[in-house]
């Protein structure tokens, strides 16, 4: 390549010609529209970008990118997709992945991905079932809930994603859905811009396995009232009017009040960036499901060495001690002796 | 004043260090070694520890031991049976004492004969003062109450001082066998000069050893070992771990291609790991996963961005391993894994050697998922072996399985050191340009597009505009490898899969039969580890006046084209391997010849004796 310039592109560009084989109105399509429309705004090359998913309905996306990719193993994603990062600096790697797929069978990779912070934006697509596999509960499934494979109902307790990947250490946590393009775009754009792993659970609906599971909150007439945005360095509220907004308690609960009975002042302000993180650990506490307001947005964005610059740093510092190594001496780096 | 004791050449000898495992008896054995190999000698050593780290002290489950074999010839094993046994407690003799033949030296620390020491062994009467040693010639030396006398100047308690009684051994056995002392004090000082009171305890135990050797008139003579007649050039004691970590940086290097290890810590692999992971300077990149699984996972996504990808395993993570390495067989990239194999199955026993990965690396995958599979032979080959192994898989884009085992891991051997010069070259080759036109004229690149003579397809790392491509473990179609579940096209491609692996064999070359005589009527077929001992074993069979051919296979998947013409040409074939017959059971259904299995799985390699047996039963009268 001779050209140092970022080429101008468009969503054409970054999509591939292979057919797109989701059910018809899958939540899906938004999500890979959202990312097609929103890379060619990023400055970034088609060429160093890659998509690495695991398996299940959400992991076809790298087939539909065209950029590189790789359509890995069940859970995996997260595992391979460390060994390129930390191999290629130079690339943007992304990681599709599904809630069974990451939380489920590859739920240990996922946890220590976000711990070492390497440089991934992991969007895990969250449609509380399991797609491919038609029909079954998943680990983020309610309790109660009936499937093929819950006849009876679901007593699994589930995984609440946000509150599991700040338990993982993660530095950036974020929540989106895909009824909103503009968000999802805002949401992926930052976890594009943090450096090391970007976590961003989409609210995802499978129109045929769960059907409306998220229509409580993320529904254009009820979101107002449901969805709480974060934003950064404001104070916390929702509804139509904002007439409702999160104070924390001096236990440390947050709780859900109108801002009329305490007042602006008495609201919390929301903090991305604060290192301590409790407030936003109590933030992915506030609702007990996609039935009560729930809020979307950045939870955490915080800096903490990147794994990847971490580990090029340690052999930049030998080779720069001892030279790109001498083979002959590694050789003769213990005792010796000669036949003559 | 003591009489100055005569010296005597001998051939060589073998030495058994044995006593509990904080007893040091691995660093004894290493230091008796490296000071031997700067001597000349050829050596060849086989630890044999156990899995626990400190097993109950004082317990036959506990006792750790070190063998080695030191000579003025070439050996290629460990010996037979050890002519001297340094016990430093009950337990040591008694987990050994079975394995020694009459006449032989056994060395026994007395100190640790009391009753409590003798009952944790199993003893209930001390075979120091019962006659059942009568056999042996038996040195009683109170090596602990004359190690802390020693110490006491060194401003040590006598409990601290206790523990330098290894250093105290080495030092008498390096005065039986006329070791220079030079050696070993440099080395105590390196090691421990930070630390200058053990140092300088560790110090006077070895001088204490080595002075009762010379005073105490218990030893009616000394012995020499003369160098061996080595080939010209430089030597270094090398254990086969290192070696293969070696091979592995020194294929990076001849490829031109950075390496990534992906490892989860595992007996008896992990040194492979640690000693990757010191070697920065050479640009390795280290990664110690979560598990097994992310260890290859994190190697694959490597080997997709176009590094020299290894993990290294053994037993148990070779099995959690399977799913990506099937992948990789899907996804057609170069990959190294490494397997040093144990005893199983399960956890086995983690620490001993066993063979019995064979089948599971040729076939242990679900679906048509053919793999290379690579045997290293000795501790020093286990570089050239690493070496092979990536050359297979960057020039056909495959995984191989690397197999060595905890023999060849922790055993070392001289090695010459190559001219780095010499070194055979590995040819990358990264796609470069589009390679089709599409149906409207335009440049497209295919990923799945093969190779004429090798049936590789190209290895396109991300980074170069034009030749974007997304592959993943979904049957592809031929050629574009767009996602195709076209039955016809999945029976094409498994055959592909399979004749590009088969093909393999065309790079071997031709298979080293050693039948000098050209008259042998049997053929050993070993793999492996196994080849010292069967080397020896057949040497022992021709000194007798009989004729016997031995083939040692380092190729395992695919076999060398050579080898069915080959093996028609002998009435018997034997095989032996430490499993139940596993190779055995290859040669038999390929080749369709009455191949005979000698098994072994105790744990521990064969010994010549063993093989010559077994040979000469086949071989009955006919000479
Ligand atoms: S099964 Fe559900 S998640 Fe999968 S493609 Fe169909 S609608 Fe989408």
């Amino acid at each position: 390549m001779t050209s140092t310039a970022v080429p101008i592109t468009t969503k054409k560009d970054w999509s591939s010609d292979q057919e797109i084989r989701w059910c018809p109105g899958c939540g899906d399509y938004s999500i890979l529209t959202a990312l097609q429309m929103l890379l060619p705004e990023l400055g970034v090359r088609r060429e160093k970008t890659v998509f690495v998913s695991g398996i299940g309905c959400a992991s076809r996306f790298p087939y539909y990118m065209n950029t590189y990719g790789l359509h890995s193993i069940h859970g995996r994603a997260p595992a391979i997709a460390t060994g390129l990062a930390v191999t290629r600096p130079d690339l943007d790697v992304w990681v599709i992945c599904g809630d069974g797929d990451a939380l489920s069978i590859g739920g240990n990779h996922l946890i220590h991905a976000l711990r070492r912070n390497v440089n991934l934006n992991i969007l895990m697509f969250n449609n509380q079932i399991y797609g491919l596999t038609k029909g079954q509960y998943s680990p983020t499934s309610e309790e109660g809930k009936v499937t093929k494979s819950t006849p009876f109902g679901s007593i699994d307790h589930p995984f609440n994603p946000i509150s599991l990947a700040i338990g993982a250490e993660a530095t950036f946590v974020a929540r989106t859905h895909d009824m909103d393009r503009k968000h999802m775009q805002e949401m992926f754009g930052r976890a594009h811009q943090h450096d090391g792993s970007s976590f961003v659970e989409v609210y995802q609906n499978c129109n045929v396995f769960n059907d409306g599971a998220f229509s409580a909150i993320t529904g254009k007439d009820v979101r107002s009232t449901m969805l709480i945005e974060l934003h950064n360095g404001e104070p916390i509220r929702f509804g139509a009017d904002l007439e409702r907004g999160v104070v924390q308690l001096p236990d440390g609960r947050l709780e859900i009040v109108s801002v009329a009975d305490v007042g602006t002042d008495a609201l919390l302000i929301h903090d991305e960036h604060r290192d301590e993180p409790g407030l936003a650990f109590a933030l992915s506490r506030l609702s007990n499901g996609v039935h009560e307001p729930t809020p979307i947005g950045i939870f955490r964005d915080v800096v903490r060495g990147e794994y990847g610059a971490e580990m090029q740093a340690q052999v930049d510092l030998e080779q720069e001690k001892k030279g790109t190594g001498d083979l002959a001496a590694l050789f003769r780096s213990a005792t010796t002796w000669t036949v003559d | 004043m003591p009489t100055e004791r005569p010296t005597e050449k001998i051939g060589g000898v073998v030495v058994r260090f044995a006593g509990d495992s904080g007893d040091g008896m691995q660093l004894t054995g290493d230091r008796f070694t490296s000071v031997s190999a700067v001597l000349g000698n050829d050596l060849a050593t086989f630890p044999d520890y156990p899995a626990e780290i400190r097993a109950p002290a004082g317990s036959l489950a506990g006792v750790s031991a070190f063998q080695v074999q030191i000579s003025d010839h070439e050996i290629s094993t460990h010996g037979d049976t050890p002519n001297v046994l340094v016990a430093m407690n009950p337990a040591g003799l008694k987990a050994n004492i079975a394995v020694m033949e009459r006449g032989a030296t056994l060395i026994v620390n007395s100190d640790a004969f009391d009753e409590r020491s003798l009952a944790k062994a199993g003893y209930a009467v001390d075979p120091l003062t019962d006659n059942s040693l009568s056999e042996f010639a038996v040195y009683k030396v109170p090596m602990t109450s004359i190690t802390q006398e020693a110490c006491k100047e060194a401003g040590v308690k006598p409990r601290d001082a206790e523990r330098s009684k290894n250093f105290f051994a080495l030092g008498l056995v390096s005065w039986i066998y006329t070791r220079p002392t030079d050696t070993t004090l440099a080395w105590i000082e390196e090691r421990f000069g930070s630390k200058p009171q053990i140092a300088d305890a560790n110090r006077r135990a070895f001088r204490a050893g080595y002075d009762f050797g010379e005073t105490a008139e218990l030893f009616d003579s000394r012995y020499e070992i003369s160098a061996a007649a080595f080939r010209e050039g430089e030597y270094i004691n090398i254990p086969g771990n290192t070696s293969l970590a070696w091979g592995l940086i020194a294929a990076a290097r001849q490829a031109d291609l950075p390496l990534f290890l992906g490892s989860y810590p595992i007996t008896p692999a992990s040194d492979i790991l640690h000693e990757l992971s010191k070697r920065k300077e050479f640009g390795v990149k280290t990664f110690q996963a979560e598990d097994e699984i992310s260890g290859i996972g994190a190697a694959l996504g490597a080997a997709f961005g176009g590094s020299l990808a290894v993990t290294t395993t053994s037993g148990p993570g070779l099995d959690l391993k399977s799913e990506t390495l099937g992948l990789a067989v899907s996804l057609e990239l170069p990959l190294i894994i490494v397997d040093v194999q144990r005893a199983g199955p399960s956890t086995g026993l983690p620490t001993k050697v066993e063979q019995s990965d064979l089948l599971q690396a040729i076939h242990g995958r679900h679906g048509e998922s053919p793999v290379p599979v690579v045997a290293a032979t000795t501790p020093s080959q286990c570089f050239d072996a690493a070496i092979e192994a990536a050359r297979i898989a960057v020039t056909y884009r495959t995984p191989v399985i690397l197999l060595s085992d905890a023999y060849l891991a922790n055993g070392s051997e001289p090695w010459l050191i190559p001219d780095v010069a010499s070194l055979p070259p590995i040819e990358a080759n990264f796609a470069s340009a589009t390679n089709a036109t599409n149906a409207e004229g335009q440049p497209e690149f295919l990923p799945y597009v093969r190779d004429d003579e090798t049936l590789a397809r190209p290895w396109a790392p991300p980074g170069l505009a034009g030749l974007e491509h997304r592959i993943g473990g979904l049957e592809k179609a031929e050629n574009t490898g767009s996602v195709s579940y076209d039955g016809a096209n999945h029976e094409r491609m498994t055959l592909l899969r399979a004749a590009r692996i088969n093909g393999i064999a065309d790079s071997y070359p031709a298979t080293l039969v050693d039948d000098p005589s050209g008259e042998a009527s049997l053929v050993v077929v070993g793999w492996g580890s196994t080849y010292g001992a069967i080397n020896a074993g057949v040497e022992r069979v021709r000194e007798l006046g009989r004729h016997v051919a031995h083939i040692q296979l380092m190729h395992l998947n695919p076999l060398p084209n050579d080898l069915g013409s080959l093996l028609a040409g002998y009435e018997h074939v034997l095989v032996p391997e430490l499993n139940l017959g596993q190779l055995c059971s290859i040669l038999r259904s390929k080749y369709l010849v009455d191949a005979k299995a000698l098994g072994k799985m105790q744990g521990n390699p064969f010994r010549p004796a063993e093989i010559e047996d077994a040979i000469l039963e086949h071989l009955g009268g006919a000479s």
